[in-house]
Parts: C-alpha cells; structure tokens; sequence
C-alpha cells in the first residue's frame, strides 16, 4: 500500500496545476458572467491531452490511467468547473467509444475528441421525464431500412451544441425494460438532430448546456454502439467513470475553496488579529482539509480500482456521494469566512458557491448515489 | 498509487477477525456490563503480537507495518472496543516511544516484556487540571543524587489499574514551560506509587482507566526515557502515532454498528417488508459504509507516512478527528436503524454509541485535531 503518486501521475498533476492556473483560471470569472464557451480553453486543454486522458495512446489519447484522469479533473476543477465539466463528459465519451466501438468507430471519433478537432463529446441519457430512472426513456430508435430513426426529445445535455458526436440513448424495444435501450453514436450535423434552447444555469455557466430533439434522424446501422439492447448497461458503465470524474470536480472544488479562504484568513484583520488565528476560522479550515482529502482519497481509491480492471461501482458512487456534499460544505464555509465580501463578485467564492452545487444532482443525484450503494451493501 | 493490502496485511486481517469474531464478540456485552478487564484476551493478543505490532522481533514485537496496525486495531475494536483500546495503549503509546527513545538497556528491561504481552504498560499525561494543555502539568520530578523523586497526580491512564509499568511526564524544570517536561518509566513497585479505583465510564468498559499518584516516589536515573527537557516532544510524537491507532479503533466501533444495523434491515420486517427494501433506511446504511471507507482512507494513508517516516502529524489528526466523528454519527444510526431495541441491552448497538463517544475525547479532542490541522495549513 502507497498513497505516493506515481511519476507519471505526479507529472500530470504538474501538468494540470500549470494549466489550471495560466489558462484556465484567469477566464474563470468572465466565462461566468458571459456564459461563453471558452473554446481556446478547450483547445488548450486539448493540446495537454486532457480530453481523452484514459483513451489509448494508439486512438490519440494520453494514455495514462483513471488515477491520472481523476488527477487532472481535480486540478482543472479548483480552477474552473465549467471547464471541468466540459471536460469530463469529452473524457467520458471517448472513453466510452473506445471500449465499447467498433474499430472503425473509434477510429474515426476518439483521435478527433482527443486533438479538438472535434471541441467536445456529449452523452444524451436524460430525457425532460426521465432523469434518475433512465429506463423510463420515451425516446424512440425504429428500424427503418438497414438503418434506424430516432425521434425524441433529450435533456441538460452538456456541449450538446459544441460536441463532434454526441451519444444517444434510445429505446429500441418498448416491452423489454432495461433491455431495449440502445446506444447510438450521431455526429453534429446529421439531420434530424436539433439542438434546442440553452439553459440558464446558476452555475457552471461558461459550459454549455442544452436540450436536444431528434425528429425523423435518420442513422445507418453502423451508427449502433456497442450491440443493440446493450445501451443500458454500457451508461451505466460510463457513469461509474463519470462519477470518479466528478469526485475529483467535488475535490478540486474543496481545494479552490480552501485556498482562497487560507489566503483571506491570513490577510483579513479583526479584533486585531489575522482572521485565521480565531478557532471560529482555523476549525473551518480544519474541517475544510479533512473533506478534502478524505473526498481525495475515495476518488483515487475509485480511480485506481478501475485501473486495475476491478469492480469499482460502489467506491465511484461513494466518492462521487462524498465528494459532491462534501464541496457543498466548503463552498458555503469559504462564502462564511469572506464575510460579506464572499457574497460578492470582489472574490471568486460566491462562484465556488454556484458551480459546485450542480455535484450532488448531474451523474447521479446524491439520493441515486445512496441507492446505488445501499443495494451493493444489502445484497 | 496503491491501495491494495499486501500479503501480510491481508493475513493480519484474517487472522485478528478471526480472534476477534471468536474470542472477543461474544463476550464484550458482558465485559462491558462488569466492567471486565479481559486479562486472558490480552495474554492472547500478546501471543499472536498484538501488543507490539511494530515492535521488531528482537525487542519481542510482531515486526509488521503501521498500516498492519491500523487493520489489527480496527478488527480487535470491531469485536470489542474495550480491549482495542487496551491494545492501543500498549502499541501506541507505550511501546512506540520506548523503542523510539529508549536505550537497548531500557528496551529489554521496558520493551521486551510489554510488546509480547507478558507485561502491561501505560502512558500517564494528564492531570486533572490538564488535559489538551499538557504544558500546564503541575506534576514534578526533582533530581537527588542518582534519582529522581516525582510528586503529583496523574488522571484518565488507561491501564492504569493493571499497568506493570507508567511511562509518566513530569516537570523537572517549571520555569522551562513545556521545554522543562521530562519522562520516565516508573514500575507499579515502586514505593510513592498509588492508585486510586477504576473510574467508572460510559463506555470501554473492558479497559480499566485511574487516576494514579506520585508521593515522593523515587526512580533511579535510568528509568528517564529521553533527555531532561524532551518529554514534551516524546509525549506529542507519541501522540501522533496513537491518533491512528484511535481512529482505527473508531473504525472497528463504526464497523460493528454498521455490519449489526444491515443483518438487522434485512430481518426485521415492517408495513409488511424487510426495512432493508425502505429507501430512510438504505441511505442511513450508505452513508455509513462511505464514511467508513473515507476515514479508512485517511487512517491507512496516515499509517503509511508514518512508516516512511516523513512528518505525519496534520494527517493523523485528520485520520483521528474524522474517523472518531464519524464513529458517533455511524454508531448513532445504527441505534436508530435498531428502533426500540437499539435502546435496549438486548442488541450491541447501544454500546457501540457509548463506546464511539470517547474516541472524540481521549488522545486529543476533536477541538486540538482542529487546531493541529489548522495550524498546519496556516503555517505553509
């Protein structure tokens, strides 16, 4: 047992912190206030090979590991959670195309979602009336000819606008449950594929989030991931991974909260003294720390499990549980301890604050997280 | 990264979950209702190394890691909480700091018999006006001639009514502050050493803890362990590595009430269903089995930079601080998942919750956890 990175991993976290903080962090607060989707912030993170960090070298990924994906996610999370988010669905879908694709499939999508040629990926499960129970689906995949035709609506869709490919959930076969849901991969520009309104999001704003509707799309059979009636199985693969991925968003998030808080606490005076000295403060920051690192420590647990090719539900749905409140504790302790000018835009907390609050509910709400975990342990 | 149990963890495991499932479990209720010392579980534990796990062979201790320690600990604590903490006084805050500080002449006298069992020790910091602020003792030692002579009183020892040995902190030079503290091994014999009755506690009440007294109680020169003046810094190093033996403990006390609360859902039946199948109770049980893992996390993670040897302390605290609130939450629940009979002495749960509330307590509070994590973050 070594909790010590490996040097790939710690140079990755170098990587990510170097980036994290010249690139990504400085058009944190505009991004916000735009809601712009900050394309030269993908790119960058492209060019690092941060978009397919867990994709194989030989499809154009980086190759390195969940450990080192779930590192990077931190690291570009303490510097922005759009970004982050932008990320890790980019992440996810290449992951997913290269494990469950065809060659020509993965061939043709994961070099593009890992260079930017493509800006993003995107992952079409939710549904306006079915968002924790994804077999509730109404979306529709017919057989027509050789091929298929999807119609239905999808929605929060993450770079549904921006994304080079999105992958879509739809049922295949009205009477089988959880069996007649297939995943299918469509590309931008197919027709039938209309993006819908943008959200107005409290947080997280500079990513993109939209609904989507398929009306008449019409894809060949070769657009099928994975085998038909597998859909189901292969989301919930994808958001086991997903999940470590927002473990490590809820970690960077703690960590962005903690920093700019001990940076206050030392400089702010009150009563004579630097914030920070007062037991009110320092047990803050405590408690802050221990979150931090226990929500570090589950990830990477998480992480490393998946590595390892082991069983790893459970501990992804512990860390993205914990993690998720566990950034909510701090994102409000850090507003707390900045006073009243945490509740402005003067200092980054009040952001924290909005874009950490997403984490209990997108890949699986909190009270999903438990269900998952409570059946695991009472089986 | 790694996470994974080597070999030799895994064994630990096994073989103290078997002891434990065996010879500690069925008997805790028990001991606990009479206040039980359980001598021959202890003689046990010292044969299987239990009472020295770090200990090197040589010096008659099982030779294994921290991270072997922490897994002992939280299987012994999950049979019974009690005896844990016995093993935990022995390991952490007995033999730890007599291997690290002592001479090879004191290790055979004062290491070799405690490590394998054969002798009990104790560590003896606080006082009644002292706790958290060890630096304010009153507790004296005086050089004279080839002894010293210590007067004071010692409060809470754990051991302290079976200890063969005290390692005690005394001032020998007040003016000094927490740099005039000094330690010294003092045998039971030794005339000038009293002890009052056991105190009567909420829970752990298979260990026994006293106050203890000093009267003009002389030690020859070589049972000072260290230099005059380094108590002090024995007595927190010490402290650092018995964190993670509490908060492993906390994990074995947490680990009962959860393994209890989910073979009771999965019985007991209400509005016509196991109460497993109700989604108020599987929460309470997901959120149980998170924090366990999150504060196992935090506790092997400690365990390992102990044995690298590198600074431990905030991540300790941390280990100690979250592991020991959480046992109370967890302990909490699992009365709560037990209804009715969780208030009864018809099930362990109840004792669970009381033995959990000192892990807050002893080997630091929560509040000085909080003030070594945050000083540490301040100070970088």
């Amino acid at each position: 047992m070594d909790f010590e990175l490996t040097d790939v991993e710690a140079q990755v976290v170098t990587m990510a912190r170097a980036l994290g903080r010249e690139v990504v962090a400085p058009v944190a607060r505009d991004g916000d206030r735009t809601g712009r989707f900050p394309e030269e912030v993908v790119r960058a993170l492209a060019s690092a090979g941060f978009l397919a960090v867990n994709v194989p070298e030989a499809l154009g990924g980086a190759g390195a590991g969940p450990v080192a994906y779930a590192l990077a996610m931190t690291e570009i999370a303490a510097a922005d959670c759009a970004v982050a988010v932008t990320m890790g669905v980019t992440n996810m879908v290449g992951e997913l195309i290269a494990r469950y694709g065809t060659p020509e499939q993965a061939e043709r999508c994961c070099p593009r979602l890992a260079s930017g040629e493509w800006l993003a990926g995107a992952f079409a499960l939710s549904e306006p009336g079915a968002g924790s129970d994804p077999a509730a689906m109404t979306t529709r995949a017919t057989r027509r000819g050789g091929g298929w035709v999807l119609n239905g609506q999808k929605q929060w869709i993450t770079s549904g606008d921006r994304a080079g490919v999105l992958v879509v959930w739809a049922r295949d076969d009205p009477g089988a449950g959880t069996k007649g849901i297939t995943a299918f991969l469509v590309e931008a520009g197919t027709p039938g594929l209309v993006v819908g309104r943008h959200e107005e999001k409290m947080g997280i704003r500079a990513s993109s989030t939209v609904s989507l509707s398929f009306e008449e799309c019409e894809l060949p059979d070769s657009a099928v991931l994975g085998r038909v009636g597998e859909g189901f199985r292969i989301a919930m693969w994808a958001l086991d991974g997903g999940r470590i991925g927002i473990g490590a968003q809820g970690t960077g998030a703690i960590r962005a909260a903690l920093e700019a808080s001990l940076r206050y606490a030392r400089d702010r005076k009150a009563f004579g003294h630097a914030i920070g000295e007062f037991q009110a403060i320092g047990f803050m920051l405590a408690d802050m720390k221990t979150d931090h690192d226990a929500s570090r420590l589950l990830t990477l647990r998480a992480a490393e499990l998946k590595g390892r090719g082991l069983a790893f539900t459970r501990e992804a749905s512990m860390a993205k549980l914990f993690a998720s409140e566990a950034a909510q504790r701090a994102v409000s302790k850090a507003v707390q301890i900045h006073g009243g000018y945490g509740y402005t835009d003067e200092f980054p907390v009040e952001r924290y604050f909005r874009d950490a609050r997403v984490q209990t509910i997108y890949e699986g709400t909190s009270e999903v997280q438990r269900l998952v975990i409570a059946r695991d342990v009472l089986r | 990264m790694d996470i994974q149990l080597t070999d030799e963890q895994r064994q630990v495991r096994d073989l103290c979950r078997e002891f434990s499932e065996q010879e500690l479990r069925p008997n805790a209720r028990r001991w606990d209702e009479e206040h039980h010392f359980p001598r021959e579980a202890v003689r046990k534990l010292g044969e299987m190394g239990l009472m020295g796990v770090a200990v090197p062979p040589e010096w008659g201790g099982a030779g294994m890691d921290t991270v072997a320690y922490a897994i002992a600990m939280e299987e012994i604590s999950r049979g019974c909480a009690g005896t844990g903490v016995i093993m935990s006084v022995s390991n952490s805050l007995y033999c730890d700091p007599v291997l690290k500080f002592g001479t090879d002449e004191q290790r055979r006298e004062f290491l070799t018999p405690f490590a394998s069992g054969d002798k009990l020790g104790c560590f003896a910091l606080t006082e009644p006006m002292s706790g958290s602020d060890a630096a304010e003792m009153r507790t004296l030692a005086v050089a004279h001639g080839d002894e010293y002579v210590l007067s004071g009183t010692k409060n809470f020892i754990t051991n302290g009514p079976q200890a063969d040995v005290v390692l005690v902190f005394a001032m020998t030079d007040r003016a000094r502050g927490h740099k005039g503290i000094t330690a010294f091994l003092v045998p039971a014999e030794t005339k000038g050493f009293t002890r009052a009755k056991p105190d009567q506690k909420v829970g752990i009440r298979a260990s026994g803890s006293c106050s203890i007294f000093f009267e003009d109680c002389a030690v020859p020169k070589r049972c000072r362990l260290g230099q005059e003046g380094e108590g002090f810094k024995i007595a927190m190093s010490t402290l650092d590595g018995g964190r993670i033996g509490i908060a492993a403990q906390a994990l074995g006390i947490a680990r009962a009430a959860y393994e209890e609360a989910v073979a009771y859902a999965k019985e007991r039946k209400a509005f016509g269903k196991p109460i497993a199948t109700f989604q108020a109770i599987q929460f309470m049980v997901a959120d149980m089995a998170t924090e366990i893992d999150a504060a196992r996390l935090l506790t092997w993670r400690a365990a390992t930079l102990k044995d690298k040897g590198v600074r431990f302390s905030a991540e300790a605290a941390m280990a100690k601080l979250y592991a020991s609130e959480m046992a109370e939450r967890v302990t909490s629940k699992g009365i709560q998942v037990h209804g009715g009979y969780g208030y009864t002495k018809e099930f362990d749960a109840e004792r669970h919750w009381r033995d959990s509330r000192i892990t807050e307590i002893y080997e630091g509070t929560s509040e000085i956890q909080r003030i070594v994590i945050s000083s540490a973050l301040l100070k970088d």
